[in-house]
């Protein structure tokens, strides 16, 4: 690991020391072939040692891969409002933006942070906010800031205020966590003894449907990430998994057995109303809802060989969808509907594959050998993924374009079967 | 089991030395399960034989008592494990001769029950993993079902890649964990 990327690390560590216990560090490779040059002065915060907004605010937009993060040490004046800015210093620099900003202790221990985001070329002001926040909120303020960074100069929505989930074996139990999009603030929202898999965000990113193994045979529950209370959706003889929530949240499709092979059902959100979608003498398994709640795209063996198919949400006749690969299987749905990503099989290897449904185009993106679970980021731009490094789980991210590849890796703990949570508001 | 707890408190102490509170924008999502049908207890535990060092136990004479066929490592039913090509359900012949003598006991003893659990290796998606050890599960059933066995006497379970037998990253290891194992009712 580069000493930098080691430093970082260490920085974030002793800053968010109360979520270090399962701190992700993060490792980036490549970027975009056109980056964004953007400056960003530490923030003024009066009494504190370590300014961490900047420092997050630079994390998150550097792990996009659109962004180019200037050193700005160099810089004589260390502007942290619009009259303090001398734009001729920073287009020296080659910067395209610049980021100021400043934290100032209000009543009652709050905080009002503030920030500007420039446009050297154009000498002028593109964003500016303010924000009144408790303490604990610093590491949320700067995300959405962030956010807003990423809006103004890209022109689509960010995702640095989402949240992800993932499963951490560790220590002989099995762990159900949800981290920020930056792999920080993680929080256990289930320990088990036994498996725990397939975890899947509703839509409004207030419920986890998940598989465990806690009955000694896979049930399917749906807990509250609000309440923390749970119930098992589906607990049918045989075997219960594969939860998939229908756009609405009203529904999810999931997979029983009832003592024979794997089948596509779907179920009332509350465990009523089951209704079996697929009927065929082969695997059919995990299920995705497209979108627009109309298809079901879904893996089955019925040709010889495990291949991605769809079929009407309503259940019905299903059509093939990728040919080639003798084993193409997790298939995820990119939010536009457009983009289809799933893991395939090639010479021993299995690696995370794109394919654009309209073209059928097929790009191979990830660059490892045993990648499982892609699914894509809310806007689109990001695969989150789980890989191994020396025999043991880790996260990784690869941009659509393929050109970014990020690492998560926890200490310690052997982390599988991540899901990237939606928007919330 | 030392080692878990001096490294539980090393863990405890770490954490401890944290103080400073996570970024929460809800309340604390605490696992309380208020399921009815919930069953995450700890495994009831038997209770232990009570050891007496002045006694001393004994084998009976009875020959009729010390022959379970299922325990004699003589006898074919003490084998359990089928195992499985890559990707694949198929019931190999060497296997054949087992499932039959297990086949043939459900038969002659039609109060017995096995439970099928199918695996496989942990290569690829963990879900197709679980539809592939149920199928390895079924193909036994099924052949079992064939000769003569009811449906009664057979439950299916799989646990996917859950379960290895074998962690390594080779072929040996793999083809171990790519099985069905037959458990009888009472093991």
């Amino acid at each position: 690991m580069p000493r930098y990327l080691f430093r970082l690390w260490f920085l974030l560590l002793s800053v968010f020391c109360g979520i270090a216990h399962a701190e992700l560090t993060i490792d980036i490779v490549g970027g975009a072939a056109q980056q964004i040059p953007i400056a960003i002065v530490p923030f003024a915060q009066p009494g504190a040692q370590v300014d961490a907004l900047s420092t997050v605010i630079g994390a998150d937009l550097r792990r996009s891969g659109l962004f180019r993060l200037l050193e700005t040490r160099g810089v004589a004046n260390q502007p942290h409002d619009l009259e303090e800015v001398k734009y001729p210093e920073w287009a020296a620099l080659q910067a395209q933006a610049l980021v100021i900003g400043k934290v100032e202790p209000q009543a009652g221990g709050r905080f009002k942070v503030s920030f500007r985001l420039l446009d050297i070329p154009k000498q002028g002001s593109l964003a500016g906010l303010e924000y009144d926040i408790a303490p604990a909120q610093m590491r949320s303020t700067a995300h959405k800031i962030a956010d807003v960074i990423y809006e103004k100069l890209i022109g689509e929505r960010g995702v640095f205020s989402t949240r992800i989930t993932y499963i951490t074996k560790m220590a002989g139990r099995f762990v159900l966590q949800v981290a920020d999009a930056d792999g920080a603030n993680a929080q256990t929202v289930l320990s088990s003894k036994e498996p725990i898999i397939s975890p899947a965000w509703s839509p409004d990113g207030t419920r986890l449907a998940y598989v465990s193994f806690e009955k000694k045979k896979p049930v399917i529950y749906v807990q509250s990430l609000v309440s923390g209370q749970r119930y098992v959706l589906a607990n049918f003889k045989g075997n219960n998994s594969a939860p998939a929530w229908s756009p609405d949240g009203k529904r999810l499709a999931i997979v029983l057995t009832h003592g024979a092979n794997s089948q596509i059902y779907s179920i009332n959100s509350d465990g009523t109303g089951l209704q079996q979608l697929s009927s065929s003498q082969a695997i059919d398994t995990e299920p995705v809802w497209t979108p627009d709640g109309k298809w079901i795209y879904f893996t089955s063996d019925r040709g010889g060989s495990p291949q991605i198919y769809r079929m009407p949400a309503s259940g019905g006749d299903a059509q093939r969808v990728t040919f080639e690969g003798g084993y193409n299987v997790s298939p995820h749905l990119s939010p536009d509907g457009k983009l289809l990503t799933y893991v395939r099989r090639e010479e021993g290897r299995f690696r995370v594959t794109l394919q654009e449904l309209a073209s059928g185009q097929v790009q191979i993106l990830s660059e490892s050998a045993q990648d499982e679970s892609p699914s894509f980021a809310p806007n689109g731009r990001m695969i989150l993924y789980a890989t191994s490094v020396n025999g043991r789980g880790v996260l990784a991210a690869v941009s659509t374009d393929g050109r970014t590849r990020q690492r998560l890796s926890e200490a310690g703990g052997d982390v599988r079967e991540p899901a990237w949570g939606p928007w919330v508001n | 089991m030392n080692k878990r707890l001096i490294g539980s408190i090393a863990l405890a102490i770490f954490l401890a030395a944290c103080s400073s509170k996570p970024v929460k924008e809800e309340p604390p999502p605490a696992v309380v399960d208020k399921s009815p049908t919930t069953a995450a207890k700890p495994a009831e535990k038997k209770p232990a034989a009570p050891v007496t060092e002045s006694a001393t136990s004994a084998p009976m004479k009875d020959t009729s008592l010390a022959a379970n066929p299922l325990k004699d490592p003589n006898n074919i039913l003490s084998k359990r494990s089928i195992f499985f090509d890559f990707d694949s359900d198929e019931v190999k012949a060497e296997y054949r001769p087992l499932v039959e003598a297990h086949a043939k006991y459900l038969v002659q003893h039609p109060n017995a029950h096995v439970m099928l659990q199918g695996n496989a290796d942990d290569r690829g998606s963990r879900e197709y993993n679980l539809a592939l050890g149920q199928r390895r599960a079924v193909a036994v059933k099924k052949v079992m079902n064939v000769l003569g066995v009811s449906d009664k006497q057979i439950e299916t379970v799989s646990y996917g890649e859950e379960k290895p037998r074998c962690s390594e990253q080779t072929e040996s290891c793999w083809s171990q964990n790519r099985r069905t194992d037959i458990i009888h009712a009472g093991e």
